[in-house]
C-alpha cells in the first residue's frame, strides 16, 4: 500500500507526543543507521532501531506501536553514545512504550512469570522490567 | 614570432565565470573583449534568488560585478553578440563577432524603459523560465547591464503585421531603429577564454514527471524566479496554475542526473545544495508549508554545505525522503507524486500543490558551435575537456585557449569563480611572459 | 578514609556476596564504606521521559540521605550508580526540577553530593598501586575478561569515569591483583538487562555473544561490577549448551570477590553458593 504523506500526517498528534515525551528532535536523525548497526538487541527486533525513527518521521506511529522493537530496547544507550546527531533513541523508545502502555495496557503480566524465576531475579531486573513494561 | 603577440583576450560568455575572468584581466591593465549572446550580462546567476550556503541575495552580490564590468575602461562589452569565426593561433587570433540587430540604437537609448511599458505584445519569458512574461521589446531585468532593450523580431507585432510601432512612438530619444541590421565586428586577441556555461536538461524527456503537461510542475530555475524579489511574483511563492500559495511542495532531485541508462550518467553536483536552499527558503516564506525532498544521496561536499543541509532538515523541518520519484501526474487539482522511502521500505504518495524538479546540467546550447570554431575537444556529453583533468583543469589542448566555469561540467558558483580566476591567471601569465620577451628584445 | 555508601537493594539480597566482599576489601585497604543509615530503592532505571518527575523522587531521597552524611556518596551497584548519578545531574542542571523534587520529598536537597562508583573510588582515592601493594595472594596466571556492561559508561557525558568505548579501570584493577586481563571486544556490550524478565531468549543470545567472545579471547572467568550483568551472564549459561552445542560454562564473578581473595581475606561470606556456574574450582586451582 502507498503511504499518503502530508503535512497533517508527518506532524500528527502522536508524533508531537513522542517528541514532547522524549524531548528529542526526530528530524535531527538523518538515518545513518549507526544506532541499528550497534544495537545489541537488533537481532531480536522486527524493525531496526533506525527504522523506528524513520517511521515516526513519516508519521507512521501506528506501525511503531505495533512493533516489537520498542520492547526489546534495553536502554543500554549504545545508540545514543555513538549517535552523530546526539539523538537519544532510548528516550524515543521510552516515549513509544509509554504511549503503547497507556493505549494498550501492560506489556508484562506478573502472573505470567513462573514463581521460581520471580524469586531468583535480582530486584533491579524485576523493578526495571516493571518500570519499562507496565503503565 | 614575427609580430609581437597581442596582449588582449577574448572571453566568450559573460556569466559569473566570464565576468570574473574579465575583471581579473582588465584590473591587471589588459584589454578584454567580452562577448555575450544575451542582451545583458550576468548569466545564470542573474536568475538566482539567494546563494547557498550563505543565503546571500544573488542579485545584491552580482550587481556590483555587472556594473563594474559594464563600466570598466579595459572591458569592451559585446552583448547580444556571438562569435562567428576564429582564425590564427596563440598570440594572434582574429575573431569575427556578429552583433545581432537589437532594432534599438543603444547609443541614443537612455534605458528609461518606456518602450517596454508601452509595448502591447506580451511574450512568455525565457529568463523567467516560462512562469513570467516579458514584452516583445525587453531587457532581461531592471538591473540589466547594459540596460538597453532589444526587439524580439519573432514576437514583434510590427515585424509580423507591418504596423504598431508603439515603442517608436513613445521613445523620448528616437532610439528605435527597425532598419537596424546585424553588425560584423573584427577583433584581434592573443588568448581566448571559453565560459559558455550550462543549460538544464530538457525535462520533456522525462515524461513520467509531467513537466510541460502539469502546470504546477516546474524546474529549479523557475523556482529561483518564484523566490526572487525581482521575479514575476515579486518573491511570493505562488503556483503557476492558479496563483495559490502551495502548502505541500515536493522537490525531486536527480531529474535526469545519475541515470546512465536513460539520461545523463553524471551527478550535476549543485542540485542537492540548491534544493536544500529552495526547501529552506520556501519554509521561510510559507511557515505552515510542508516541504519534501526526494533524493538518492545527498551530496554536500563543500565548505559549510553539509551543515546547511542538516539545517534544512532540522531547523526548517524539511522531510527528506530517500528514493526517486517514479511518477508525477495531476488529479483533483493536486499534483500526485509517487515515490518511495527506501529507508523504511514504504511506497509513498504526496498530494502536492507544487513540484520542483532539479534537472541535470547540460552544456549550454551552442557550445558545440564554439567547440568547433575553436577546434576544442568535448566529452561525450558536450562538456569542454581540459588539457589534463588533474593538473591543467583550465587549459585546453589548443595553445592560448582556456576554460572557465560550468562549460567544463557541473560546477557551483565558488568553484566557477575560482576556475575563472585560474583561467585569468593563465592568460596573465602568458601576457607577462610576452612582455618580458618583448622587453628583453 | 570514610565514605557514605549506598549498597542498593540487589546488593542487600541476591548480590550480598558482592557487598560483603566489597566492604571487607575496602576496610582492608583503609577505606570504610559507611552505609547510609536510611535508604530506599533508587528505582532501578533512570526515567527517560522528560516530564517523569515521579521516578526521580526515589533517587532524590537517596541523594538527600547522602547529603546528611557529607558530600560524597559511594555506590556499588552500577544500575543504582547510573540512576542516582543521572538524577543528580538533572537536579544540578535544572533548577525547576530541583525545586519540584524538593517539594515532593519535603526537604531540601542542594545538589552538592558527588556520586561515585566504588571502582572509581578504588582507582582515584585508594589507588591501584596501593591495592597492588596490599595484595597477599596474587591471582597469578588467572586469565580474566573484564566486563563493564553499560551503566558506568553510558551516556558517556553523564556517567563515564573511564573511556566509554575502551574502558580499562577494571582491567587495571585486575592487573594490580596479579591476574591477566584478556583483550576482547565485548567489554561494554549490553547483556540485555531487564529484558530478562520478558524476553529470556533475547537475553540468552546477548549473554552468549558476550561469554563466547570472552572465552575466545582465552578468559577463564568473566569479572564484572554490575549485579544485573552478573545474574544474566551467570544464569543464562545453565541451558546455553542446549542452544549452542559444545558451550562450556565460565564463572562470572564480581570484582570485589577477586579483590578480597587477592587481599587474602576470609571469603566465607562472599556468596559463592549464589553462583549458577560454580566459581570455587577455578579459585581452588589458583592455590
Amino acid at each position: 500500500m502507498r503511504v499518503k504523506l502530508s503535512a497533517m500526517r508527518v506532524r500528527n498528534d502522536l508524533v508531537r507526543r513522542i517528541e514532547e515525551l522524549s524531548g528529542q528532535d526526530l528530524l535531527a536523525c538523518y538515518q545513518c543507521g549507526k544506532c541499528s548497526a550497534g544495537c545489541p538487541a537488533a537481532f531480536a527486533m522486527d524493525l531496526l532501531p533506525s527504522q523506528v525513527i524513520r517511521l515516526v518521521q513519516l508519521g507512521l506511529v501506528e506501525e511503531v506501536l505495533n512493533a516489537k522493537t520498542p520492547w526489546f530496547c534495553a536502554a543500554c544507550q549504545t545508540c545514543y553514545a555513538r549517535c552523530p546527531k546526539g539523538v537519544d533513541l532510548s528516550r524515543i523508545m521510552e516515549a513509544i512504550r509509554e504511549i503503547a502502555l497507556q493505549e494498550r495496557g501492560d506489556y508484562l503480566v506478573i502472573e505470567e512469570i513462573p514463581a521460581e524465576e520471580l524469586a531468583e531475579f535480582p530486584q533491579l531486573a524485576f523493578i526495571g522490567g516493571f518500570r519499562k513494561y507496565t503503565a | 614570432m614575427a609580430i609581437a603577440p597581442i596582449q588582449r583576450v577574448l572571453i566568450i560568455g559573460a556569466g559569473i565565470a566570464g565576468m570574473q575572468a574579465a575583471l581579473d584581466i582588465a584590473n591587471a591593465g589588459y584589454e578584454v573583449v567580452l562577448v555575450e549572446r544575451e542582451p545583458s550580462i550576468g548569466g545564470r546567476m542573474a536568475q538566482l534568488s539567494e546563494t547557498f550556503p550563505t543565503l546571500d541575495c544573488a542579485q545584491c552580490i552580482l550587481t556590483p560585478r555587472t556594473v563594474e564590468v559594464g563600466h570598466h575602461e579595459h572591458i569592451r562589452l559585446r552583448t547580444y553578440s556571438e562569435v562567428e569565426a576564429v582564425e590564427g593561433q596563440l598570440g594572434d587570433f582574429r575573431v569575427r563577432i556578429r552583433r545581432r540587430a537589437a532594432y534599438v540604437n543603444w547609443e541614443v537609448c537612455t534605458g528609461c524603459g518606456l518602450c517596454q511599458e508601452k509595448c502591447p505584445k506580451k511574450v512568455i519569458s525565457d529568463f523567467e523560465r516560462g512562469i513570467g512574461p516579458r514584452k516583445a521589446i525587453y531587457t532581461l531585468s531592471p538591473q540589466a547591464v547594459p540596460n538597453k532593450p532589444v526587439i524580439d523580431r519573432q514576437s514583434c507585432i510590427y515585424f509580423e503585421r507591418g504596423k504598431c510601432r508603439a515603442c517608436e512612438k513613445f521613445c523620448p530619444t528616437g532610439a528605435i531603429d527597425f532598419e537596424q541590421e546585424d553588425a560584423i565586428i573584427e577583433e584581434r586577441v592573443g588568448a581566448i577564454i571559453v565560459a559558455t556555461g550550462y543549460d538544464l536538461y530538457p525535462l520533456s524527456l522525462l515524461g513520467e514527471y509531467g513537466y510541460g503537461e502539469v502546470p504546477d510542475v516546474i524546474d529549479s530555475l523557475a523556482f529561483e524566479r518564484l523566490l526572487s524579489a525581482s521575479g514575476p511574483t515579486a518573491g511570493q511563492v505562488r503556483r503557476p496554475s492558479d496563483g495559490a500559495e502551495p502548502k505541500e511542495v515536493v522537490f525531486i532531485q536527480c531529474a535526469g542526473s545519475r541515470d546512465p541508462e536513460l539520461h545523463k550518467p553524471y551527478c550535476s553536483k549543485i542540485c542537492c545544495m540548491y534544493t536544500a536552499k529552495h526547501a529552506m527558503l520556501y519554509k521561510h516564506k510559507v511557515h505552515d508549508g510542508q516541504a519534501y525532498v526526494f533524493y538518492i544521496d545527498i551530496r554536500s561536499a563543500g565548505k559549510r554545505y553539509e551543515e546547511f543541509v542538516q539545517r534544512a532538515m532540522e531547523e526548517e523541518r524539511v522531510l527528506y525522503v530517500r528514493g526517486k520519484v517514479s511518477r508525477v501526474f495531476r488529479e483533483n487539482g493536486k499534483v500526485m507524486v509517487w515515490g518511495t522511502d527506501t529507508l523504511s521500505g514504504q511506497n509513498v504518495e504526496v498530494a502536492a500543490d507544487l513540484v520542483v524538479l532539479a534537472p541535470a546540467m547540460v552544456p549550454k546550447a551552442g557550445s558545440d558551435v564554439v567547440a568547433e570554431l575553436l577546434d576544442l575537444a568535448t566529452d561525450e556529453h558536450g562538456w569542454f575537456t581540459a588539457a589534463e583533468a588533474n593538473l591543467q583543469p583550465v587549459e585546453t589542448k589548443r595553445a592560448g585557449v582556456f576554460l572557465a566555469g560550468a562549460a567544463v561540467g557541473p560546477m557551483d558558483i565558488p568553484e566557477t569563480v575560482a576556475q575563472a580566476s585560474g583561467a585569468a591567471a593563465q592568460v596573465l601569465s602568458l601576457f607577462a611572459q610576452w612582455a618580458e620577451r618583448n622587453g628583453n628584445a | 578514609m570514610r565514605i557514605a555508601y549506598f549498597p542498593g537493594c540487589t546488593l542487600n539480597t541476591t548480590a550480598k556476596g558482592f557487598d560483603n566482599a566489597l566492604r571487607a576489601s575496602f576496610a582492608a585497604l583503609g577505606a570504610e564504606l559507611v552505609e547510609l543509615p536510611e535508604w530506599n530503592c533508587c528505582g532501578a532505571t533512570f526515567p527517560l521521559l522528560v516530564d517523569n518527575m515521579l521516578d526521580l523522587v526515589a533517587p532524590t531521597r537517596v541523594l538527600l540521605a547522602a547529603q546528611r552524611q557529607g558530600d560524597r556518596l559511594a555506590v556499588a551497584c552500577t544500575m543504582c550508580y547510573n540512576v542516582i548519578r543521572r538524577t543528580n545531574n538533572r537536579l544540578r542542571s535544572d533548577a525547576d526540577a530541583l525545586e519540584k523534587l524538593n517539594y515532593f520529598i519535603e526537604a531540601e536537597y542542594r545538589g552538592g553530593v558527588e556520586v561515585l562508583d566504588v571502582l572509581q573510588i578504588l582507582r582515584d582515592d585508594v589507588g591501584f598501586e596501593a591495592v597492588q601493594a596490599a595484595v597477599k595472594k596474587p591471582l597469578t596466571g588467572l586469565k580474566v575478561a573484564a566486563y563493564y556492561g553499560c551503566m558506568v559508561l553510558r551516556p558517556p557525558t553523564e556517567v563515564a569515569y573511564d573511556d566509554p568505548e575502551n574502558p580499562h579501570a577494571l582491567d587495571d584493577l585486575l592487573r594490580a591483583l596479579g591476574a591477566e586481563p584478556v583483550e576482547w571486544p565485548h567489554k561494554a556490550e549490553c547483556c540485555g538487562a531487564y529484558l530478562a524478565v520478558k524476553s529470556k531468549e533475547a537475553t540468552a543470545e546477548m549473554s552468549y555473544r558476550i561469554l563466547s567472545s570472552a572465552q575466545r579471547a582465552g578468559a577463564q572467568a568473566v569479572v564484572t561490577n554490575c549485579p544485573l550483568c552478573q545474574f544474566n551472564l551467570d544464569k543464562q549459561q545453565l541451558d546455553m549448551g542446549r542452544r549452542h552445542g559444545g558451550y562450556q560454562p565460565v564463572p562470572v564473578l564480581y570484582f570485589s570477590q577477586l579483590l578480597g581473595v587477592a587481599l587474602g581475606l576470609d571469603t566465607a561470606d562472599f556468596g559463592w553458593e549464589r553462583h549458577y556456574v560454580d566459581v570455587r574450582p577455578l579459585l581452588e586451582s589458583l592455590g
